[in-house]
C-alpha cells in the first residue's frame, strides 16, 4: 500500500534519516521505535510529504507524488506529535478546517465530521473551544483531525503522549478498529509496551538507521536465549540491547 | 477542490482575528482613539475657541505710552493679560503659568517717542519667555510692533506728553549729529507736527489715532471645496488607520509563526494543497482585515468627525486597496523572516513604529526637515498617508491617486516576492 525506500535526510553535517525502507499493509500496524531523536519523525514527515528527501522515495499504491497538490496525498493522513489544533476555534470548527484542506464540503464534510468525533467520542463536545479540552481529549481530536478525509494510510507521530490510560485504551481502540477496516497504519512512538501490544511489525531505528525490522515474534529470536528460565524476553530488552542504554538528546 | 481549501483558510483566519480580543481592540479600538485624540488636537477651532496666549506685563514706566500699550494688548483677543509685578513676571513664566513676559521700563514711554522721530537711542522692552512656547513668543512678538507703534505714534500726534517732546526735539535740534539739510528737514516736519496737533485741539476726544496697521487680512484655507474647513481628522485618520493596518498585518505574520510552532503548518503541507493557494489564502484574509481595519477607522471618522471622502471616491477606495495588499505582503515577509513568534515581534514593533512616523502618520512631513522629506519617498507609509490626504480633505481627483497607488502595489509586490523567497516549506 504505501513503501518508503533508501530514504535519507540530512540537516547541515546530521544525517537525521539514513537509508531507512519500510512497507506498509492494509491491515497492519507497523510500530516505528526509536530514542528521541532517533529520526522517527522526520521519516514520518518524508513519508507525508512534508520533506522532500536528500535520496529515496515513497510509493503510495506504486505511484509517487508529484507535486504539493497531488491528490494523491488523499490517500495518506497525518497525526502530527504535536497538538496541531487552533485553540480559539471550536473542534468542529477546526475539523471543518482541516477537512476542508482536502477538498471535503457541504454533506460529504458534515458526515466525515460527525463520524471522526463520533469515533474519537468527543461528539458532545463539539462544539466547544479546544482550549477548554483536557489533554487527552485534545490527542483524541488531533487523531480524528488525520482521519477525517479517509485516508488509507494512517501515520501517527507519538499520538499517546500525556495521555491518561483511559484515553489511551480509547485510542488503542480506535487504531485497531483501522486497522479492521483495512487501514495501513504505521505507529510511532518510544512506548515499548504500545508497539508490544498494537504492533504487527516493528521497525527500530536508532541515529536514523533502521537496526531492526521484523515481527514481534522474529526480534524475540534475535535476543540471545534466557539466561534463566522462565525470563520473559520483553520488546524493551530487545530495544535495549539494540540500542544501548546510553541517553539521547 | 483548491478553491474549498482556499476559502476555508480565508474563513479560518477571520475567524481566529475574530476570536482574538486582543487584536481586534488593536485593530478597531486603538486607531479610532488615537486618532480621534490627534484630530481634536490639531484641528484648528473657531476664531473664538481659539486658545488664548497667556501673557503677564509689567508696567514700571507707568506713562501714558505705556499705559496705552497695556490696554491695547488686554483688548486684544488674540491675549490673555495680567498685569504684574517685576518679581513675580520671571515667577511666573519660570513656572508656565504665562508664556511671556513683557516688562516695560521707566522711561520706556518718554525714550520711544524721542526715537520715533529721530531713529537713535531707542529703548529696550524686556520680554522674558519660557522656551517650551517659541511659536507663543514670535507670536506675542508681532503683537507687540502693532501695539507700540499704535501707542507712541498717537502719544506723538496728539498727546501731551508727545507735544512737550516735539518741543524738546526741537529745541536741542541745533545740538543733534545731522547735516544741515537733515536739520532742516526735521525741523520742518516737526513744526508741521506741532500745527497739526494744534490744529485738532490736542483734546483726547478729537485727537487723531496715529499710526495703525494700514491693512487688515482676509484669510482663506484652500481645500477642497471653497466653504469646507480643513478638517484635521481625515489626516489623523488616515495616520492612524495606516499605522494600524501594519500592526494587524504584523500580527498576522506572528500568528503564521504560532501557527508553525504549534505544528500546523504540516496539516497545511500534508493536504493536497499547493503553495499558490496557501500563499493567496494567507494573502486574501490579511488584506481583508486591514481592509476592515481602514473602514472601520474612516467610516468613524465619517460618521462622528463628519471627515469627507472630497476627492475620488474610487481613488480613495484604490489607495485603500493597495495599501491593504501592501501590508499584508508586510505581513508575510514577517511570517517569511522571522524564527520565532516572540522574536520577530520584538523585532518587527520597532521596524513598523519607523515606518509609521517616517511615513508622516504622527506628525504631517511637511514638518520634516527638507532632506528627510526627500528621503521618505522610499518609505511606503508616506505614499498612502499622503494619498488618504489627497482624497479626503484636498479634494484631488483620481489622477492624483495613480502615483500613491501603483506605489503601494509595487511595494506589495517587492514585500511579496521577498516572502516567497524565503519562505520556508519544509521547515516543518
Ligand atoms: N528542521 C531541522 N533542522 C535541523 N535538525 C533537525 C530538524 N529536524 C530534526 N532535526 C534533527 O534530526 C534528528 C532527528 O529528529 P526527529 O525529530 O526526526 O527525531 P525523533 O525520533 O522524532 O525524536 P523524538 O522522539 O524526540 O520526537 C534530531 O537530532 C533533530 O535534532
Ligand atoms: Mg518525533
Amino acid at each position: 500500500m504505501l513503501e518508503a525506500t533508501h530514504l535519507r535526510k540530512a540537516f547541515g553535517a546530521l544525517v537525521a534519516v539514513d537509508d531507512v525502507s519500510l512497507r506498509l499493509e492494509a491491515g497492519q500496524i507497523v510500530g516505528l521505535l526509536g530514542p528521541n531523536g532517533a529520526g522517527k519523525t522526520t521519516t514520518v514527515s518524508i513519508i507525508a510529504g512534508l520533506i522532500t528527501p536528500d535520496r529515496g522515495e515513497v510509493l503510495i499504491n506504486g505511484r509517487a507524488r508529484t507535486g504539493d497538490a497531488d491528490p494523491l496525498k488523499r490517500k495518506v493522513g497525518l497525526v502530527p506529535q504535536d497538538l496541531a489544533l487552533y485553540e480559539e476555534l471550536s473542534a468542529r470548527d477546526n475539523l471543518r478546517f482541516f477537512g476542508a484542506l482536502y477538498g471535503l464540503a457541504g454533506v460529504e464534510l458534515n458526515g466525515a465530521m460527525t463520524s471522526a468525533l463520533h469515533i474519537v467520542g468527543l461528539a458532545e463536545r463539539a462544539n466547544d473551544r479546544v482550549k477548554t479540552f483536557s489533554g487527552g481529549m485534545k490527542r483524541r481530536l488531533n487523531l480524528a483531525a488525520g482521519l477525517l478525509h479517509d485516508p488509507d494510510v494512517l501515520l501517527l507521530d507519538e499520538p499517546t503522549v500525556g495521555v491518561d490510560p483511559q484515553s489511551r485504551n480509547a485510542i488503542f481502540d480506535n487504531l485497531e478498529e483501522l486497522r479492521r477496516q483495512g487501514k495501513a497504519l504505521l505507529y510511532t512512538t518510544h512506548y515499548m509496551e504500545e508497539v508490544e501490544r498494537l504492533a504487527d511489525r516493528v521497525v527500530i531505528i536508532d541515529n536514523g538507521k533502521v537496526i531492526a525490522n521484523d515481527t514481534l515474534a522474529g526480534l524475540g529470536r534475535l535476543l540471545p536465549a534466557p539466561a534463566a528460565p522462565g525470563e520473559r524476553v520483553t520488546l524493551e530488552s530487545v530495544f535495549l540491547t539494540l540500542t544501548g542504554r546510553s541517553l539521547r538528546d | 477542490m483548491e478553491l474549498i481549501a482556499l476559502l476555508a483558510i480565508i474563513k479560518k483566519d477571520l475567524q481566529l482575528f475574530f476570536s482574538d480580543r486582543r487584536a481586534v481592540v488593536m485593530a478597531f479600538v486603538m486607531p479610532i482613539t488615537i486618532a480621534s485624540f490627534f484630530g481634536l488636537v490639531f484641528t484648528p477651532r473657531s476664531p473664538d475657541e481659539v486658545a488664548k496666549i497667556s501673557a503677564v506685563v509689567v508696567d514700571e514706566d507707568n506713562s501714558a505710552v505705556s499705559r496705552q500699550i497695556l490696554s491695547g494688548l488686554t483688548t486684544d483677543k488674540n491675549l490673555s493679560i495680567r498685569a504684574v509685578t517685576a518679581e513675580q513676571a520671571r515667577d511666573v513664566v519660570r513656572r508656565g503659568d504665562a508664556a511671556v513676559g513683557i516688562i516695560i521700563q521707566r522711561g520706556f514711554g518718554d525714550a520711544a517717542g524721542r526715537a520715533f522721530f529721530r531713529g537713535t537711542d531707542k529703548p529696550e522692552l524686556d520680554l522674558l519667555y519660557d522656551p517650551s512656547h517659541n511659536a507663543e513668543l514670535a507670536m506675542v512678538r508681532g503683537l507687540l510692533t502693532q501695539h507700540v507703534m499704535e501707542s507712541v505714534s498717537r502719544e506723538m500726534f496728539g498727546g501731551q506728553r508727545g507735544q512737550q517732546l516735539i518741543d524738546e526735539t526741537l529745541s536741542q535740534l541745533d545740538a543733534a549729529q545731522m547735516s544741515g539739510d537733515q536739520k532742516q528737514l526735521l525741523r520742518e516736519m516737526l513744526t508741521s507736527v506741532r500745527k497739526f496737533n494744534a490744529g485738532t485741539g490736542g483734546s483726547a476726544t478729537a485727537r487723531p489715532p496715529g499710526v495703525t496697521m494700514p491693512y487688515s487680512v482676509r484669510e482663506e484655507a484652500v481645500t477642497a471645496r471653497g466653504k469646507t474647513p480643513y478638517n484635521g481628522m481625515a489626516h489623523a485618520f488616515a495616520g492612524m488607520g495606516v499605522q494600524f493596518i501594519l500592526f494587524a498585518a504584523l500580527n498576522f505574520g506572528v500568528e503564521k509563526l504560532l501557527e508553525r510552532q504549534r505544528g500546523l503548518f504540516r496539516r497545511f503541507r500534508s493536504a493536497p494543497v499547493s503553495r499558490l493557494t496557501l500563499l493567496a489564502g494567507q494573502m486574501a484574509s490579511s488584506t481583508a482585515i486591514g481592509a476592515m481595519v481602514l473602514v472601520a477607522s474612516f467610516g468613524f471618522s465619517m460618521l462622528i468627525w463628519r471627515v469627507r471622502i472630497e476627492g475620488s471616491v474610487a481613488g480613495f477606495v484604490a489607495i485603500s486597496l493597495a495599501c491593504a495588499l501592501m501590508a499584508a505582503s508586510y505581513g508575510l515577509l514577517i511570517a517569511s523572516l522571522g524564527k520565532t513568534p516572540n522574536g520577530a515581534r520584538a523585532a518587527a514593533i520597532p521596524a513598523t513604529l519607523l515606518m509609521v512616523m517616517l511615513g508622516g502618520a504622527w506628525v504631517p512631513t511637511f514638518i520634516f526637515p527638507a532632506w528627510l522629506q526627500r528621503v521618505t519617498v522610499v518609505i511606503p507609509t508616506r505614499w498612502a498617508v499622503d494619498g488618504f490626504d489627497a482624497m479626503t480633505w484636498r479634494g484631488l481627483g483620481f489622477g492624483d491617486a495613480l502615483m500613491p497607488v501603483l506605489v503601494l502595489l509595487g511595494f506589495a509586490a517587492a514585500f511579496l516576492a521577498l516572502a516567497v523567497a524565503r519562505f520556508r516549506w519544509e521547515d516543518v
